[in-house]
């Protein structure tokens, strides 16, 4: 080969992120010495982010089939069949790293290569959500980073015309210089024209759509498969910049062309850019591909064809049409003003080929560069179980009113609004539940169908106790989805976790798996797409550990949803699920006893699923009037929460004598709701408990415009949604 | 009804747009393309929807308004033609000058989605006759830049020719700085032309006309202007 590349290096090797051992792997693989193009390759597709290469001996121990599954992990989202010839496409993808370093473009790019991935499939996307956890409010770049990747979020999502209808804003000081920005996005197609990546067919043209090739971003992939240090803001010119309206009319154009019938194969050009799409659609059909690199539309002049392999400019798409539907494609594209050009073609070698200026740059086996990345099993180690902390030995606070006041003003309890505002929740006309409740419902089409989402993770459970904390994130996902009526039917899971080459963490991500695989299992659950984001560490220090589960759920009947409001006065508040009195790792313990101690409550998840058909069966029936799932805060903060949503008070009934107040009202048992229901209704629904072998008991009344607890001093519902509604903004404000 | 809704580059409320005329009048609206120079044969009213037009990367609605199917707009709007523009398309007719004036970033800099009261000024107009004067409507609002503003003398122009037709208000309907969400001058949320044949608004009345979603205070609008046009047919 003729090449005019620098000679490759030990050093030049280090900075590609490769490993000695790894390096030999490729002169093994190859029997030469690779091209400074070929060594880009291999670093793009054998980091950390593009081979999981940590964690996919894991990874197979999660359940991905089910009867409602089309299509599980391996593709570019999930597929679930939701009915009618419908299917639901999903999936949920962190962009960490670059959002710390630029929070409005990190963020906003997230969101775009996660919307990519879900109309890719053919699917129309009709809801975003996402995960967010920042540093500790004190620290002095919080603020700014919220500001940042909320409107970041925002400004993507809100221009592509996609409504964000839900997620999950979490602060805590191991964030600090890590912090973590999950998105997810949602799609609807019809189940019989899904696309994948696969190519098929020798000497097909593959097509390079969408906006033009530029030197962003870099080896993002493999940044984000690295600690940061001191020096990561310097990194910044790896951070890629969203173009929405790009991604808009990519969208139309799209959806389009498959409707045609013109498309044979799609992958969209996300982490490792030119590189893994070319080499996903060959390896995946058992095709060779070469590649030109001089048709490549390109926004600088002059680059090279390790920078074209490696850029991660967004907005991009390459496929393999239909050689006699070409013509119509290139019109509709042009149509949309989007850059087209045939860039190559399927080959019988089974060789990846890239030329460029009649040389060639890379000659490299196919299905070796993914298949062959190496795999680690590295070594892991569990912590002890923390001691399970007696309830008794937890002072009581001054008041209960006091606590509750406190507790629903701080920052992972108060009202999200600040955030959600900036993001359009209600566009495409089908936001049925709009965010703020246990989990989004968006009628699906005309109805009556609706689908139910929902984000949840407890990390602070994680870091305790790893399987626990798996199976919980899953369970409340779970629960989430149940509470609004619907019935969960998969997950997306995106796992946030640190070094994984430090024993420690990689016991905490095998923990979290076990406990997500065994919460998937018991609840017929499956994980159908997912995303891995190791490393997340800076000077050392990890981020807790934080497996986001983003679930899906189908109600048939929209209309019948339920919300966690109170609806009317004079109705029967009822309490479903065993209360022990569970402070380990709460949020009381932490907020107002400042302990981050104890073993977190265990998930049985044999009674998760007792009480949550129950409840569901409640609401489909009509006669569960409001519902709300326990979770961080523990019964009287989701109690506040129904109330503040309504505006209607409730006075209740005085702690069980064998519990200590503050472990009643402030525990974190799982497991749990409160629904309300008619004061004529409440018998049959004791009776109906008692046949199902469900805890319930009756706590309160709904009515009035205070919150009443017995001995404690009344508190009025709108000074507590003052309070709820309050922290955010005066944060932002720098108030606070 | 025979409505065109149009189409730019990076508009994205079209589809919701069309649906609601479809719902309330029961006819499928044309969706006309940009590059157009020509309205559909027939066509009684022209919608305008929200987006992103062009990104809205330069002023919003700026490139939008110079699109080839917009001069044929504005002699539909010469002729007496009614033209609705909602959000982005508020924006449009600005700076297409069929409307005057200008919409600035909101006061707080900030996109902002929620659902808003409008006090309805009049209710002579086909766009509100489905209303009384005075009633308050809730309908969403989501747009970073929806702040309008114009000079002295156009805002006591508008004012006085009665043509501010929809202001921001708190629930029982009086103005105050409170439930202004963007800062717009006099809480001024919707206009009308001299003629008031054109009508520009920055809430979402598309986007509250079904009672599970949301709730029904959209469909006056586009109600009294399926009857409208259905009386003048």
């Amino acid at each position: 080969m003729t090449v005019t590349e620098p000679k490759i290096t030990p050093e030049l090797v280090a900075e590609h992120g490769l490993k000695p051992d790894e390096y030999q792997r490729i002169l093994d693989l190859i029997g030469r010495e690779p091209t400074l193009t070929e060594l880009g390759i291999f670093s793009a597709m054998w980091n950390e982010h593009c081979s999981y290469k940590s964690s996919k001996v894991h990874l197979r121990g999660l359940p991905t089939s089910g009867p409602h599954v089309i299509q599980g992990p391996g593709e570019n989202a999930g597929v679930i069949d939701i009915g009618d010839g419908q299917a639901c496409v999903f999936k949920m993808e962190s962009h960490n790293h670059p959002s710390y370093i630029e929070p409005y473009q990190g963020a906003a790019t997230g969101v775009g290569g996660i919307l990519r991935d879900v109309f890719t499939m053919g699917a129309r996307p009709i809801a975003c959500l996402n995960a967010l956890s920042f540093g500790a409010p004190e620290h002095p770049k919080t603020r700014h980073l919220v500001s940042g990747v909320v409107a970041g979020i925002g400004g993507y999502g809100n221009s592509f015309g996609v409504p964000t209808v839900g997620g999950s804003v979490r602060f805590h000081n191991r964030y600090d210089g890590n912090i973590l920005v999950n998105a997810m996005a949602v799609g609807l197609a019809e189940k019989d024209k899904i696309f994948y990546a696969a190519a098929s067919g020798v000497g097909m043209p593959i097509v390079y759509l969408g906006s033009k090739t530029g030197r962003d971003g870099i080896h993002g992939a493999s940044m984000a498969s690295a600690e940061f240090d001191d020096d990561s803001d310097e990194k910044r010119p790896t951070v890629q910049v969203g173009d929405p309206f790009a991604e808009k009319l990519l969208l139309e154009a799209c959806l389009e062309i498959m409707e045609k019938g013109c498309v044979i194969a799609i992958q969209d050009m996300g982490a490792a850019g030119l590189t893994s799409s070319a080499t996903e659609m060959g390896a995946k059909g058992d095709l060779g591909v070469t590649l030109d690199l001089d048709k490549v539309p390109c926004r600088e002049e002059g680059m090279t064809a390790y920078e074209m392999m490696l850029s991660e400019s967004q907005e991009r798409m390459l496929m393999v049409l239909k050689p006699e539907k070409e013509k119509e494609a290139e019109a509709i594209f042009r149509k949309w003003g989007l850059d087209f050009a045939i860039v190559g073609e399927t080959t019988p070698s089974k060789r990846f080929i890239v030329r460029h200026n009649g040389q060639t740059m890379a000659d490299l086996p196919i299905k070796e560069l993914g298949d062959s990345a190496p795999e680690y099993k590295r070594p892991f180690i569990s912590l002890e179980k923390l001691p399970t902390i007696d309830a008794e030995t937890v002072p009581a606070p001054a008041s209960i009113a006091d606590a509750l006041e406190h507790l629903i003003a701080t920052p992972d309890l108060c009202s999200k609004r600040w955030v959600w505002e900036q993001y359009d929740h209600i566009i495409g006309g089908n936001t049925v539940q709009r965010p703020g409740g246990d989990a989004a419902v968006v009628r699906v089409e005309e109805g009556p169908k609706g689908l139910a989402f929902a984000t949840d993770v407890t990390p602070r459970y994680c870091e305790a106790n790893p399987f626990e904390g798996g199976k919980q994130a899953v369970a409340e996902c779970w629960r989430n989805l149940t509470a609004v009526g619907a019935t969960p039917l998969a997950i997306t899971d995106n796992l946030n976790f640190g070094n994984p080459e430090k024993p420690e963490i990689m016991g905490q991500f095998v923990g979290c798996v076990r406990g997500i695989a065994e919460a998937c299992k018991a609840l017929d659950f499956p994980v159908v797409s997912g995303n891995v984001s190791l490393y997340n560490e800076t000077n050392g220090k990890a981020i807790l550990p934080t497996p986001s589960i983003g679930g899906v759920g189908l109600i048939a009947d929209f209309t019948k949803s339920a919300t966690l409001a109170f609806k009317a006065e004079g109705e029967a508040i009822l309490l479903i699920g065993e209360t022990t009195g569970w402070l380990g790792q709460s949020i009381y313990l932490r907020e107002i006893a400042v302990r981050e101690e104890g073993a977190p409550p265990p998930v049985d998840l044999v009674e998760e699923r007792e009480n949550g058909d129950f409840v569901r069966a409640l609401i489909l029936d009509s006669t569960a009037t409001a519902v709300h799932d326990l979770s961080d805060g523990g019964l009287l903060v989701a109690l506040a929460e129904m109330a503040m949503a309504s505006g209607i008070g409730a006075r209740f009934e005085a702690a069980p004598d064998d519990l200590p107040a503050h472990a009643y009202w402030f525990g974190e048992d799982q497991a749990r709701y409160v629904v309300t229901v008619p004061e004529a209704q409440v018998e049959a629904v004791l009776a109906r408990a008692r046949a199902a072998s469900v805890l319930v008991s009756r706590i309160g009344v709904t009515g009035g415009k205070t919150l009443a607890l017995a001995g404690e001093r009344a508190m009025a519902v709108a000074d507590l949604s003052e309070r709820s509604e309050g922290w955010l903004p005066g944060y932002m404000a720098g108030a606070a | 009804m025979k409505a065109a809704v149009l189409v730019f580059p990076g508009i994205n409320r079209e589809r919701d747009m069309a649906r609601t005329l479809r719902l309330v009048s029961g006819k499928e609206p044309a969706m006309v393309w940009h590059a157009d120079h020509e309205l559909p044969a027939g066509t009684d009213l022209v919608v305008v929807p929200g987006g992103f037009s062009y990104g809205d990367y330069l002023r919003c609605g700026a490139i939008a308004a110079r699109s080839p199917i917009m001069n044929a707009v504005r002699s539909f709007a010469a002729k007496g033609g009614l033209v609705l523009g909602v959000c982005n398309g508020f924006q449009i007719l600005c700076e297409s000058g069929l409307l005057p004036g200008v919409l600035m970033r909101n006061e707080n800099l900030r996109f902002i989605c929620r659902d808003v009261f409008l006090k309805v000024e009049r209710s002579d107009l086909p766009f509100t006759r489905g209303y009384n004067a005075g009633q308050v409507i809730r309908v969403p609002v989501a747009h970073g830049e929806g702040n309008y503003i114009a000079d002295g003398e156009t805002i006591a122009r508008l004012e006085g020719e009665g043509r501010v037709v929809f202001r921001y208000a708190s629930p029982d309907g009086m103005i105050d700085p409170n439930w202004n969400h963007n800062g717009a001058i006099n809480a001024i949320a919707g206009i009308v032309n001299e003629g008031g044949n054109v009508l520009g608004m920055m809430p979402h009345p598309e986007n509250h006309v079904e009672a599970i979603v949301g709730n029904t205070d959209g469909r006056g609008l586009f109600a009294g202007l399926a009857e409208a046009l259905e009386k003048a047919a």
